[in-house]
């Protein structure tokens, strides 16, 4: 029971995004539209699974001080392949998120993971953790795509959600939602409800 | 009259202690001390050099923004017969300006104060006076179009993360009121740019740009004439456009030392000497606007009299408003002439030095440290040099 816990505790306790606050830039960027910030968690999901359980294997062999490089190359390696499959089959979404892809090499979500825990465990632990940080993650990007895309665009998933009549009676798609800047201010809005909801989780001040 | 601080005293005490009436404690509160002088005394060895509180400061700077609001509510129904073609007399212009203005300033009050009483109740202090000088600027650099319901948004999104989120009235290191405007501008830029907004009622035919969106947009010849826009007759915001209202409340503010002087001169001087540098350049049409008229085009004055003033987001140091003035003026007018997508600078140069100003006043503080250290530490040596020579 305690081990789920501990798997568990990215999807809210430890939340890679509002509480290790990692990340942050890329839920930035992707995600002014739901569909694109859907496929944005899903490949850093996978990323930090496989190479958190790659990596997890090699942890005996690593020489420390050149740990790092090693770390890289095998996320880079990772990310590649991502990159590679969603050209092949998802080609209009790779395009819309363009080079962000490739920048999950720099997620520090990964990073840290690698860093934090496949070092220090046994691969199939490693590799849970690192979905299971992927989810939390993905969790957060979800919340922040939609509020963005609806009030933004007016649309989900590149459906419409708000109805025509609303424009018609004045009703304007908020501009700033369409920006980052507005994804900083919800991830703060996040982070403020995740706070007082969770007793534990205020700092001392 | 003693029945009136009767009732107030026993309503106080059923605000107090009645279980239905708690949670609208800070809003009876408000009221109240907004009524009435507050029961509060301090007991003992207070500091007070003055008797001007928050209150009267704010009570101050809301009769210095009369002018500009009488006249606005004038010039909003001015604008609108002149553009409709009707004659009407002063007093159905008044009527139509006030018909206009009142359900904009109704909005603002309403919703910045519904959620300043919600998070006063939730952190219990007291409706602090902030809002209500928040609530009377806001209408004056909206123009007469607004929709309602966006300008409702942007006072709670400004009251909440300009203002409420770092703590309430004085804790907030952005002037609300701009981040409203800054808001409406970048998330609905239809409603706050462009020819269409700037008079209420308009017809479609009619061109109502503001004289700085005809220069931007390059049609310098069809500019109102320079008393037109001294006196304030033009299409703009609506507290905006008259200079001699703007003038009179600065004048009120400096003469009870309620806003800084120094922040005013400074901004206006180095708009002019910027204006004059752009002037020497003078390579595009905004770059040969006459530096003097950057002051009467637009929110420049406003700005530089009610929002660059602001005591809380602007520096406290007589140096550090002075840094802060030049750059204000500096930066609005570059963003005014260079970058054609923002043909009002002032907002963003305010905001932008809004940010810097606590660094500016450090620097300052810093600064003037160093002088006296080296003095003192100067003055020591002369002492020890006059005390023991050939020992020093």
């Amino acid at each position: 029971m305690m081990q789920l816990k501990k798997y568990l505790g990215p999807l809210n306790r430890n939340n890679p995004i509002t509480i290790q606050i990692l990340g942050v830039c890329s839920a930035l960027a992707g995600t002014a539209q739901l569909k694109p910030a859907v496929v944005m968690c899903i490949s850093v999901a996978v990323v930090c699974a496989f190479s958190n359980f790659v990596i997890s294997l090699l942890r005996n062999t690593i020489p420390p001080r050149v740990r790092i490089i090693v770390q890289l190359l095998i996320v880079a390696t990772f990310v590649i392949l991502v990159d590679q499959v969603l050209q092949a089959f998802f080609y209009e979404i790779s395009k819309m998120l363009s080079v962000f892809v490739g920048l999950i090499i720099t997620n520090c979500i990964i990073m840290g993971r690698l860093e934090a825990f496949a070092l220090a465990n046994r691969p199939l632990p490693s590799a849970i953790d690192g979905l299971a940080n992927g989810i939390g993650y993905g969790l957060v990007l979800i919340i922040i795509a939609t509020v963005r895309e609806l009030l933004g665009s007016g649309t989900l998933w590149n459906y419409r959600i708000i109805p025509e009549t609303f424009y018609q009676n004045g009703y304007i798609n908020n501009g700033l939602m369409v920006l980052p800047p507005m994804a900083l201010i919800i991830i703060g809005v996040i982070v403020w409800i995740q706070r007082s909801a969770n007793k534990e989780l205020q700092e001392e001040y | 009259m003693k029945w009136i601080e009767k009732t107030s005293d026993k309503l106080s005490q059923a605000f107090k202690s009645k279980r239905i009436l708690k949670p609208f404690y800070a809003l009876f509160e408000a009221a109240d001390s907004f009524l009435l002088t507050p029961k509060t005394l301090t007991s003992n060895g207070s500091h007070i050099r003055d008797h001007v509180d928050m209150k009267r400061i704010m009570i101050t700077v809301m009769i210095a923004l009369l002018p500009p609001t009488l006249f606005g509510i004038w010039n909003i129904g001015y604008q609108h017969f002149a553009a409709v073609g009707i004659y009407a007399n002063f007093w159905h212009t008044v009527w139509y300006g006030i018909a206009r203005w009142f359900p904009i300033i109704l909005t603002v009050y309403v919703s910045g104060l519904v959620l300043e009483i919600i998070f006063a109740q939730r952190r219990g202090h007291s409706v602090a006076e902030g809002f209500f000088v928040t609530g009377m600027i806001l209408p004056l650099i909206v123009p007469p179009e607004i929709p309602l319901w966006i300008l409702s948004i942007a006072t709670i999104f400004a009251t909440l993360f300009a203002k409420e989120v770092y703590g309430g009235t004085g804790y907030n290191f952005l002037n609300p009121a701009l981040v409203a405007r800054a808001f409406i501008f970048f998330a609905y830029p239809g409603v706050i740019s462009g020819d269409g907004v700037w008079i209420a009622g308009k017809p479609d035919a009619f061109s109502g740009a503001t004289p700085l969106a005809n220069i931007a947009g390059s049609a310098a010849s069809s500019l109102p004439g320079t008393s037109d826009m001294f006196v304030g007759i033009i299409p703009g915001c609506i507290g905006e456009t008259s200079k001699i209202a703007i003038i009179l409340g600065a004048l009120l503010l400096i003469y009870t030392r309620v806003a800084s002087f120094r922040t005013m001169i400074s901004v206006i001087v180095d708009g002019l000497v910027t204006g004059s540098i752009f002037n020497l350049i003078g390579s595009t049409a905004l770059m040969q606007v006459p530096a003097w008229e950057h002051l009467l085009m637009g929110g420049f004055l406003f700005g530089a009299v009610f929002m660059a003033t602001d005591p809380v987001t602007s520096p406290h140091t007589g140096t550090g408003q002075i840094i802060y003035g030049l750059l204000v003026g500096a930066l609005a007018i570059f963003i005014r002439v260079v970058n054609r997508g923002y043909p009002e600078g002032m907002m963003l140069a305010i905001l932008l030095m809004n940010v810097f100003s606590s660094l500016i006043d450090h620097l300052a503080i810093q600064r003037n440290i160093k002088k006296r250290l080296a003095r003192s530490s100067r003055a020591r040596a002369c002492a020890c040099v006059r005390a023991k020579p050939g020992r020093c």
